[in-house]
Order: C-alpha cells, then sequence, then structure tokens
C-alpha cells in the first residue's frame, strides 16, 4: 500500500468515527435474545464487525416482553440513535406506529413486512425460499432414500416460506421425493428446544430420512447433532454451521443478516429508505460451501446447482413463494 | 397468637426480604463488573422517577393485579391454578373479537364489553380443569399447566390460519379500529391539569384492576359464597359437613380465577398493542403466582405486590437498555426478589418472631 492510500484510509475512518460520534446507530434484537446461534446472533455479529472496523459503538438492547418493543424504540430515538435497526418481523407494527413521531431518525427492520411504509423507514427482507431451494436440491441429490427432512421453528408463514422452497427445490431434482415437515412447536420455546429437535430428527429418520433441514434457530443445533450421531446428513440454518459438525453437515442455508446490518451501519444516517430485497441476485442469500463440507458437495452437484442458481437469478426458475397466496405447491403443513 | 404486631407483619418482614434481595443482586452485578449504585439508580429513575417509568410501572402491575387476584381466588379455596397464562391468551382472543367485528360506537361501551369477552374466554378455558378436578378428580395442577400450552397452539392457529391479515408475516391480527382506542394516563389526566407521559401504555385498565381489587375482598370476606369458599380451602370435610358443595365451590373459584385471568387482556391487547400478538401475556400468568404468594392471596397485598413486580419489570427494561448487563442477569435480581419475599419468607418471619419474642418477655 502506498502512502497516500494508507493516509486516504486514515483518514477515512477518522471521518466515520466523527459521524458515528455524532449519531451512534441502536441495534434492539427480538426476544429470541442476542446469542442463538442464529439469526439475532448474525446481526450482531454485523455490528460488531462494523464497530471494529470503524472503532465506532453502538446501543443494542435485548428484549424481555413485548411492550418493549415500541419503548426501546421510542427510548433510542430520543436518546438520538440514529439509525435505529431492529431484527425480526414483529418489529414492522410497532416501527410503523412510531416512525412518524421522530422524521429525524431513520428505522431500519429485518424481515418486516408493512403495506404502507413512513418517508423515514427501510425494511430489508430475504428471498428465503430461493435460498431454501438450492439447499432443497442438494438434499435431494445427496438423499439416497429418496426421503428427506425439514424441521422448522415455531410454526409461522416465515418458516413455512423456508419449508416450501425446500421442498420446491428437492422436487426439482427428484418429482418422486418424499418430504417429511415437522415444526417444533407454536410458542416462542420452539426456537430453543434442541431437546425437541433431536427427537423430532430421531422420528424422521425413523421415517426414512436422511438428510434433514433445519430452521428453527437455537432448536437446530439439536437436529445438526442427532444427525451426526446417526450419521445422516444435516442443513443448518441462517448463518454457516457447517463447522458444527463437518462431514455431517451437508451445508448451511445463508441469510446474510450480518451484511444487511453491517451494511446499515456503515451506511449510517444516510441509508435509504423504502424496501429492500435481498435474493441470490444481491448475495443476500446462498448455500454455504466451505473446507468443511467440500467432501460432500461433488463437482456435478455443484455444478447443478449453481446453474439452478444463475436460472433463477435469471428469472428462467420461478420459486413460488409461500406468502403469494399462503400456501405451498409442494408441501402441505 | 399473632407473635408479631401487625406493622412489623405487614411491613418489615418485606422489607428486610427485599433488602436482603437487593445486597445479593448487588454482588451479582459487582460479579460481572458493573457499578451495582448505579444500577441501582437507573432501575429506581427509570421505573419511578418520572411519569414516563410510572406508566410502564403500572402498565405492567395492572397486568400483575389481574393475574395475582386470579391465583389468589382460587388460592382461597385451595385450588392452585397456574394456567393464567393460558387464560389470559384466551381471554386477549375474546377481546380482538370483541374489537374487530363488532362496530363499537364508544369506548366505554367498548371497555365493558371487551371485559366481558376477555372474562368469558378465561373462564371457558380454566373451566374444563375446574370440571376434570371436581368430578374426575385430575389434578388442577396438571391440568391448568397442560392447558396453558394448549392455548397456546389454539392460539397460534387462530393467528396463523384465521386472523392475520393477507401478506402480513407476523402472526397477529390487524389493528383495532381507533373507535375502541382506550384512552392513556396521559389523555385522562390531562384534564386535570397532569400532564402525564404520551408514550406510557398505562392506561384506564388500571382503574378496572383496582375495583377488581375491591370487588374480590368484597366477595372474598363479606358474601356468603366467599365464606363457602374459604371454609371449603379450610377443611374439605368441614366445607361438606356443613352443607357446602364441593362440586359447586371449585368450578366457581375456578371460573372466577379464570376470568380475572382473562382481564389482564383488555389491558395488553387492547390497552396497549391494541391489536392481537403471539406473545400477549408474555409470562404475567406465571408472575401472578408469586405476587398472590407474596401478597398473601389478600386483594391489597395482590396490588402493592404487583406494582412491586411493575418496578421490577420497568426497572429491568432500563437496565437493558442503558448498561451492558445481559438480559439473563436481570432475571437473576428479578429471580432473587421473587425468592426472598415469596419463597423464603419464613427466613426473615421467624427470626423477627424470636426477636419479639424476647422483646416481649424482657
Amino acid at each position: 500500500m502506498t502512502l497516500m492510500k494508507s493516509l486516504l484510509g486514515a483518514a477515512a475512518s477518522l471521518a466515520l468515527t466523527a459521524g458515528a460520534a455524532l449519531a451512534e446507530p441502536a441495534l434492539i434484537f427480538d426476544l429470541g435474545g442476542k446469542f442463538d446461534k442464529s439469526f439475532n446472533e448474525a446481526a450482531f455479529n454485523g455490528a460488531e464487525r462494523w464497530a471494529k472496523e470503524t472503532g465506532g459503538s453502538f446501543l443494542e438492547v435485548e428484549l424481555q416482553s413485548e411492550a418493549q418493543r415500541e419503548q426501546a424504540l421510542r427510548r433510542f430515538a430520543e436518546a438520538g440513535a440514529n439509525p435505529v435497526i431492529t431484527t425480526g418481523f414483529a418489529f414492522a407494527d410497532p416501527v410503523n406506529a412510531v416512525a412518524g413521531d421522530y422524521p429525524d431518525t431513520k428505522f431500519v427492520n429485518i424481515d418486516g413486512w408493512l403495506p404502507e411504509i413512513p418517508e423515514n423507514v427501510l425494511l430489508i427482507s430475504f428471498q428465503e425460499h430461493q435460498g431454501s431451494y438450492l439447499v432443497g436440491m442438494l438434499a435431494a441429490m445427496a438423499s439416497k432414500t429418496g426421503t428427506i427432512g425439514f424441521v422448522g421453528g415455531m410454526d409461522i408463514p416465515l418458516i413455512r416460506h423456508f419449508g416450501c422452497g425446500y421442498a420446491q427445490g428437492a422436487k426439482a431434482v427428484n418429482p418422486d421425493i418424499k418430504i417429511v415437515a415437522n415444526m417444533t412447536g407454536t410458542t416462542p420455546a420452539a426456537w430453543n428446544d434442541p431437546v425437541k429437535g433431536s427427537e423430532l430428527t430421531k422420528a424422521q429418520i425413523s421415517q426414512g430420512a436422511d438428510v434433514v433441514y433445519a430452521a428453527a434457530g437455537g432448536t437446530g443445533v439439536g437436529v445438526l447433532q442427532t444427525a451426526a450421531d446417526e450419521g445422516i446428513y444435516s442443513i443448518g440454518v441462517d448463518s454457516n454451521q457447517n463447522y458444527l459438525h463437518p462431514g455431517s453437515v451437508l451445508t448451511s442455508m445463508l441469510k446474510r443478516v450480518d451484511v444487511a446490518v453491517y451494511e446499515t451501519m456503515k451506511s449510517g444516517t444516510d441509508v435509504g429508505t423504502g424496501s429492500e430485497v435481498l435474493g441470490l441476485a444481491e448475495d443476500g442469500v446462498g448455500y454455504a460451501l466451505d473446507e468443511n463440507n467440500e467432501k460432500l458437495i461433488t463437482p456435478e452437484m455443484k455444478e447443478k446447482v449453481d446453474q439452478a442458481r444463475q436460472d433463477i437469478i435469471d428469472g428462467k426458475i420461478n420459486v413460488v413463494s409461500y406468502y403469494e397466496n399462503d400456501s405451498c405447491p409442494a408441501l402441505s403443513f | 397468637m399473632d407473635v408479631m404486631p401487625k406493622w412489623a407483619e405487614v411491613i418489615l418482614v418485606p422489607l428486610i426480604s427485599l433488602v436482603l434481595a437487593a445486597i445479593l443482586s448487588a454482588v451479582v452485578i459487582l460479579g460481572i463488573g458493573e457499578d451495582p449504585i448505579a444500577a441501582v439508580e437507573i432501575m429506581v429513575n427509570g421505573a419511578l422517577g418520572s411519569t414516563y417509568g410510572w406508566g410502564y410501572t403500572l402498565y405492567y402491575a395492572t397486568n400483575f393485579i389481574f393475574t395475582g387476584l386470579a391465583v389468589a381466588v382460587a388460592f382461597h379455596a385451595r385450588m392452585f391454578n397456574i394456567g393464567g397464562e393460558g387464560q389470559g391468551m384466551l381471554g386477549g382472543l375474546g377481546v380482538a373479537l370483541v374489537c374487530l367485528y363488532v362496530p363499537w360506537p364508544h369506548w366505554t361501551i367498548a371497555l365493558v364489553a371487551a371485559c366481558a369477552g376477555a372474562a368469558l374466554f378465561g373462564a371457558a378455558w380454566a373451566a374444563i380443569p375446574a370440571y376434570l378436578q371436581a368430578k374426575r378428580g385430575s389434578h388442577i395442577v396438571i391440568t391448568t399447566i397442560m392447558f396453558n400450552f394448549i392455548a397456546a397452539a389454539v392460539l397460534n392457529y387462530v393467528l396463523v390460519n384465521l386472523m392475520r391479515p393477507a401478506g402480513s408475516m407476523d402472526p397477529a391480527t390487524e389493528r383495532f379500529p381507533a373507535a375502541v382506542h382506550l384512552p392513556t394516563l396521559h389523555e385522562l389526566l390531562l384534564p386535570l391539569g397532569i400532564n402525564f407521559s404520551k408514550s406510557a401504555p398505562a392506561n384506564v385498565t388500571l382503574l378496572v384492576a383496582v375495583l377488581a381489587c375491591v370487588a374480590v375482598w368484597a366477595l372474598i370476606w363479606r358474601t356468603r359464597l366467599g365464606f363457602g369458599l374459604r371454609a371449603y380451602g379450610h377443611s374439605e370435610t368441614g366445607a361438606l359437613y356443613a352443607g357446602i358443595s364441593p362440586v359447586r365451590i371449585i368450578m366457581i373459584s375456578m371460573l372466577i380465577s379464570g376470568g380475572l385471568a382473562g382481564l389482564m387482556a383488555v389491558n395488553s391487547t387492547m390497552g396497549e398493542a391494541e391489536r392481537l400478538v403471539l406473545n400477549a401475556t408474555e409470562g404475567a400468568g406465571f408472575i401472578g403466582i408469586a405476587v398472590a404468594l407474596m401478597g398473601r392471596s389478600h386483594p391489597f397485598g395482590v396490588f402493592l405486590a404487583a406494582i412491586l413486580f411493575g418496578f421490577l419489570y420497568q426497572g429491568g427494561a432500563e437496565l437493558a437498555l442503558w448498561t451492558k448487563i445481559p438480559r439473563e442477569l436481570i432475571v437473576v435480581i428479578q429471580a432473587l426478589v421473587i425468592l426472598f419475599t415469596g419463597a423464603l419468607d419464613n427466613m426473615v418471619r421467624m427470626p423477627l418472631e424470636r426477636l419479639f419474642l424476647r422483646m416481649r418477655k424482657g
């Protein structure tokens, strides 16, 4: 690096820290908690990466109750935090209610949906069904029994959305494939119940499944563990979980929440508003390939999946979203 | 028989328990390298130092009053209703149906109807375990706690499949119409010249909760039914001998209990969220047990204990907002207070009694 470049870099980081001191960003985690090894933790990692790179600091809070959503938003906005980033779809409605009272503050929500987006709000959503489609293809190609499993967390539309893409991908490879789908539960406890995840995995194995995809937050840890113990393949979610059980975790469906948070904090108060959809084309979702699973994914599997990825981006393959009419063409829940 | 004067019983014992809990909490906070005095300052200022803080404290307290009363009423009849969580969830469903599908002209009428809906749904959810206990002898503790999970599943099904607005990902109903908006303390107190914080969720339901306290007191100590309830609670055979039907007492006490638990939804669903969300009760049903224990199952005690727990909740939230103390440790602090004031009550009471005895002799 030339002297000029490093000088410029130093100046840039100085400018960034100055900006950060003026308006600290704030990050509000959903009820799942900061260290859930998946969704919220990914957001935290993105924020930490930003803090490390820029030397800035950010406000953060883990919620304990529903009533705290609006409270946390208002308190941070009043304290001058900008932008205020929230994780989880449940924040969309409180953000909508609060945003009008703080027109100078930018509010960002990940995963949320609103019929009308206020002027100072950015909604970031991910095309989880596209990523799930790719790992569904890999699952179908890796399966020898012709039966694969899906373990969801809490039975909500978002998780059905994951399962639906997965089933479509699998059926694209093998139209006769059998998909066993289970949800862990109906309460938020379903996000953090590895024991039940393990039980469900065993039940699915007894039905012949030899690849199981966990889209269940902390519950997935139990799914991956059991899959490794029983000698079948598993698929992780949100973060890259390949390293948890090398050789058993076939791949992970990546949802780059960390990148979204990092980019938002980097843009700071200049962050755009409206809605942003991150799919395969933006590398917002995808499948994980690293040294832990390179032996499991044969070149021919990789070629097929990469081809499908390109076809989805080009619009040649249309992965149906569960949200379109609240039902799935390839799987019934 | 009373060893201690009343003031020591009512004020001194809880106070010493609280101080002990505070000291242990301080040790915990010190242990993770934070300043305990600053933490207490944040909690007290955040929960009681402004009308904003009071607004949240009273909002939580309203929930806890209802669930605390629910446990207390059942407890007088020796029924341990730990299904407040499920009854509150179903109460929320009742509130949502009333608010969404009937065009109400004014919030006052809507409030009465929502209270009726919430109480009805909560009571109906308590009726099945009550019937099983009264007629089949299935233990009420087991059935009510199992019914919490069934309630969660029912609510989940209804929200995900039936009541969710099209396109939304959030398993929640749409917002209630503006006509059923309950006035917050800000709107109630403004005509009196008091400028209460606008953003706090405490609302007119607080007054309903206070009314419920008075009503429960009158029911337990001033009516024939209340007498039957207490008589059954003290001795089943004695009550039977006096001509009190156990089936009737079990059913009625549990219906009232379930109705009270359901009423908390008026506060959380209609007063705060203004839509039905999946996790509307957020543990208030269980906190109600601690509130009733600490309040000695007396409505006034429940009222005070509910405010203390409201303070802990709101103070804990402020602690989470402005410090790096992790959420789990805030729960530990809250749990220490429950432990000392509820479960370890005798630890303080017995030495105190001995002290008073010695003073009396000497």
